[in-house]
């Protein structure tokens, strides 16, 4: 360990980034090459630092790491970064994910090139400092802020209805947020801190916390997003560029999922308890109803956002059975599912950038003249079924296994997920892949160009890896979890004595 | 009175006598050099009030003076500054559109800076008849710089409306006060605290004090006396929008604070269930009345009305940082509402002609991007989204609503505060994702530095906040 503050550097390397793009000009193709070098470089060289947190990271100490605490505002507000085995990972994610969003819009964002590559040098800060922030406030400010470049990427850069698709993303996560703030600053009033370490070892009083656990409820239940809550996804992800997509379903859904842990389940473990049956109940039904929802879409990019939804289904299931399994296999779930639902989002924007089109409809026997897309597009597909040797079976696999030792009612209905969502990914590729090149629009399109081999080519790799070798992963964040399921149950049993105490 | 007493009291009330010779000097060289005069009389104003604030900042004296009448705490000091930017602000943002605008006279000036004097009389009012007269000589020259463009159907009609309805706020405001001294017996703010207990708490104090809050409420524009308000935004020339909604708000506020919390804070529950309702009412009118607004100067109405509310949400708690959470509330509202104010000054058609209209702002990102990413933040700031220095603002008022238990209060706050955002994005909205329909013209270099640093403040407020905070809880000190 160094005194170097790696977080601060990872977290605030892209504003390098962004203030090289202010200094360049967008005219001709020779201005537009530059932006997308100095993008590329600043995200791929965030991305190598980054990788500087994990390799000293310590896999046996179970508390926050390379911890920066520095005075900011007033009422104790500090500006303390830290990272754990929880929330390491998702730096990584993130600045893994980047480097990828750059090279997709390479060629397919044609107007404002470098506002563009800004909004996300800036939204790749907020959503770093999400995971590194080791004050409440602190990770409320950058937990809101990532909505503000999301609004203008999916405005000015989407689809069609990119007006109504961004202020229904702004609004209701903000609805959501506003009342995590309340709670917040309940929390500050009742501890006297906002710093998490410290919150993370107060107990707050059971009343109490069912009021918070619900306001941080609102907030990540809407993030994440959980069935009824989830209707802006797809509304978003649809209109958004490929890029954004991506960040969309890569990064934001897990701020939502890194929420609960830290905060619903750490801090409030008596009201996550008795919520459970509820988020469960919740779960089934985002699994179950989202699956078949997917299963009617006729644009392939909201049927992906519809499985998203369902994914999160398994996250939030296994986060509260808060057991070792559940835990560990939601967290691997987020990853894997980040790297999944990244490139299928990817894989749409492959055949977007030649069609112009999402409609299922338009599509059929790709596998004829696109053999390479074919095969990558398919071990997506069966990741993201959750197919044993890919990195989404074990998220799903574990996060079953979790909530069978709390509710073997749920597993069995989360189950059916699993098959419902076979249904719906493997109709998707017999649709768009297989079956005879018919229209003619798409017999004279190319197989992947060698950028979309380095953008997607990496991706398989990682996700067949993870899918055979997960120990990396579940090495990282073992000690964290343990100590987080063992203060939880601590607390319950605590919360029991002092009930039988009473009576 | 004693020399010493005297010279004591001179001493603190210094920049108000440069403020009050300085005007009287600049009507003399107005009325002698004629109209030609207006841009050195400008020049001078500013320079006279740059000298009372730094007088203020520098000088460490305070106390109280003229037999109790006036007082300089750390918290009038605060809001004083804060008033004096802003107007100094206001100020300089007439100098490039004056002509245009009608507003080449040498009287404006003149006004203005009468205006400021009474906002600073009104600031360190301690004496219910000081108040008074503060309050009296900021609104008569705001009633005639409403209607300062004679010439225009609307300025006229907004100076008559504002002076009205202003007329009828000071005798609901005098009738209070007149309540209050024939039931305590004092006009002085300290003296009337040392004779109300709950024991002589009766029917005509609580009606004296909603009385008087009705009036100050007016000068603040919070709901239910907030009809002026949009008309008046309106139809009064930018500039002096601009100026009406900086300092008269932040003194008015002040006095506010400093009724309820030196003179009235033993009978606590009685104003705060009044504030309360007001901040609750203030908050949602503002943000739904805003909806549907098409003009920008009406949509910067409800909006002032809004947030007027989330600062009263701050003072319904009536603790020493609800205090510090107003004071901190003024000063970035105050900064944003400059900068909102300069980029609608810069709405300038290439010949000249002013355009206030939402829609005429489309595509200002690909026309002016500067401009058009320093009203973003300005947006999203008043909007309070973090990491914007209005978020700021709105947590250090909420977060001690929360402590005194106002959990209603609050989440009506946060919740209006995100149909608030509707709006706001909607003008950030017409920026980006519209297509441009024309261009403005150039925009001067005063404007240009004024929504520069505005845009500056409320981005780069995370890094100074923390001090800024510790001076505005320094400021709340004066009253706990």
């Amino acid at each position: 360990m160094t005194d170097w503050p790696i977080l601060s550097t990872v977290t605030f390397l892209p504003l390098v980034g962004v203030v090289l793009l202010l200094l360049t000009r967008e005219d001709g193709p020779f201005g537009r090459r530059n932006i997308l070098n100095v993008s590329l470089l600043t995200t791929v060289f965030t991305f190598v630092v980054s990788l500087f947190i994990w390799i000293g990271f310590d896999n046996a100490n179970p508390g926050f790491q390379m911890v920066e605490k520095h005075e900011w505002m007033n009422t104790g507000i500090a500006y303390h970064l830290g990272v754990d085995g929880i929330s390491m990972l998702f730096v990584i994610l993130t600045t893994f994910l980047m480097p990828f969003c750059v090279l997709a819009s390479w060629d397919s964002v044609e107007k404002r090139l470098k506002e563009y590559m800004i909004a996300f040098l800036l939204l790749e800060v907020v959503m770093i400092g999400v995971f590194v922030s080791l004050d409440i406030v602190l990770f409320y400010v950058f937990f809101e802020a990532t909505l503000v470049p999301m609004f203008i990427i999916i405005g000015v850069w989407g689809g069609k209805d990119r007006v109504y698709a961004s202020y229904k993303f702004f609004l209701y996560t903000l609805l959501g947020s506003v009342l995590m703030m309340v709670a917040i600053m309940a929390m500050y009033w009742q501890a006297g801190t906002t710093d998490i370490t410290a919150l993370l070892k107060y107990g707050f009083p059971a009343g109490l916390q069912t009021w918070l656990w619900l306001a941080f409820f609102a907030s990540f239940a809407v993030k994440m997003p959980m069935w009824p809550v989830h209707t802006w996804l797809p509304d978003a992800h649809v209109q958004a560029p490929t890029a954004g997509s991506v960040i969309l379903a890569g990064v934001m859904l897990k701020l939502g999922g890194y929420g609960f842990i830290r905060f619903s389940l750490a801090m409030f473990p008596l009201a996550s308890d008795y919520f459970a049956p509820f988020v469960f109940t919740l779960s089934v039904l985002a699994i179950i109803y989202t699956s078949l929802v997917a299963m009617m879409q006729d644009d392939i990019k909201k049927l992906i956002a519809y499985s998203s939804v369902a994914h999160m289904g398994y996250v939030t299931m296994g986060i509260f059975a808060a057991n070792q399994q559940g835990v560990q296999g939601a967290i691997f779930q987020m990853l894997s599912h980040g790297i999944v639902s990244g490139a299928l989002f990817l894989c749409v924007g492959v055949i977007y950038d030649r069609l112009h089109t999402r409609e299922i409809a338009a599509y059929g026997g790709l596998v004829n003249n696109m053999p390479k897309y074919a095969v990558a597009f398919m071990i997506f597909t069966m990741a993201n079924v959750g197919l044993p040797g890919t990195s989404g079976f074990i998220g799903e696999f574990l996060t079953i296994i979790g909530v069978f030792r709390v509710n073997t009612w749920v597993a069995l209905f989360a189950a059916t997920g699993v098959i419902l969502s076979a249904s719906y990914a493997l109709w998707l590729y017999r649709r768009v892949i297989f079956g005879a090149l018919e229209k003619e629009s798409l017999k004279s399109l190319l197989d992947l160009s060698t950028r979309e081999k380095i953008v997607l080519y990496p991706l398989v790799i990682l996700t067949i890896f993870f899918g055979v070798y997960p120990a990396p992963v579940f090495d990282a964040t073992a000690a964290s979890v343990d100590l987080l399921v063992n203060n939880y149950s601590a607390a319950l049993q605590a919360a029991g004595k002092l009930a039988l105490l009473v009576h | 009175m004693t020399a010493e007493i005297l010279l004591a009291s001179l001493q603190i009330s210094t920049p108000e006598l440069i403020l009050a010779i300085g005007a009287l000097a600049l009507l003399m060289i107005g009325v002698f050099s004629g109209d030609r005069s207006a841009p050195t009389v400008t020049g001078l104003a500013v320079a006279i009030m740059i000298a009372a604030g730094l007088w203020l900042v520098l000088v460490p004296v305070q106390g109280e003076a003229w037999g109790g009448a006036f007082i300089l705490d750390p918290f009038s000091r605060f809001m004083k500054v804060i008033a004096l930017v802003g107007s100094i602000t206001a100020m300089v943002m007439t100098v490039g559109n004056a002509r245009s605008e009608q507003l080449d006279r040498f009287e404006f000036p003149v006004l203005l800076l009468l205006a400021t004097l009474g906002m600073m009389l009104l600031i360190s009012a301690n004496d219910l008849i000081a108040l008074y007269l503060g309050l009296e000589l900021m609104s008569l020259a705001l009633y005639v710089v409403a209607a300062i463009n004679r010439d225009s159907l609307r300025s006229t009609e907004a100076g008559l409306k504002y002076f009205v309805l202003g007329a009828l706020s000071s005798g609901m405001l005098l009738y209070g006060m007149s309540l209050i001294y024939g039931f305590t017996g004092n006009t002085g703010l300290d003296n009337i605290a040392q004779v109300l207990t709950a024991e002589t708490r009766s029917l005509g104090v609580v009606f004296g004090l909603v009385f008087i809050l009705a009036g100050l409420a007016f000068k603040i524009s919070a709901v239910p006396f907030h009809m002026w308000t949009p008309d008046v935004y309106e139809g009064a020339p930018t500039p002096v929008t601009a100026f009406f909604a900086s300092g008269p708000k932040v003194a008015a506020m002040a006095v506010f604070v400093r009724v309820v919390t030196e003179a009235f804070m033993p009978v606590f529950a009685d104003w705060q269930q009044v504030v309360v309702f007001i901040s609750i009412a203030s908050m949602l009118l503002g943000s739904f009345a805003a909806i549907g607004q098409k003009n920008i100067k009406r949509l910067m109405a409800y909006s002032s009305i809004g947030h007027m509310g989330y600062a009263l949400v701050g003072l319904a708690s009536g603790s020493q940082s609800g205090v510090s959470g107003v004071a901190l509330y003024m000063l970035i509202y105050m900064v944003m509402t400059l900068g909102t104010f300069a980029c609608i000054m810069a709405m300038r058609r290439k010949d000249g002609g002013a355009v206030e209209n939402i829609e005429d702002l489309a595509g200002l990102s690909s026309t002016n991007p500067f401009m058009a990413l320093v009203m973003t933040a300005l947006m999203f700031s008043l909007a309070g989204i973090p990491p914007f220095a209005g978020f700021w603002a709105k947590w250090f008022v909420i977060l001690p609503a929360i402590e005194a238990k106002l959990y209603a209060l609050a989440i009506i706050g946060v919740v209006a505060s995100v149909v608030g955002a509707y709006y706001y994005l909607r003008v950030i909205k017409v920026m980006w994702f519209d297509a441009a329909t024309g261009e403005f013209g150039r925009i001067s270099g005063e404007l240009r530095l004024v929504f520069g640093l505005s845009g500056l403040f409320v981005t780069a407020y995370v890094l100074f906040g923390g001090p800024v905070g510790s001076a505005a809880e320094a400021a709340a000190k004066a009253f706990f």
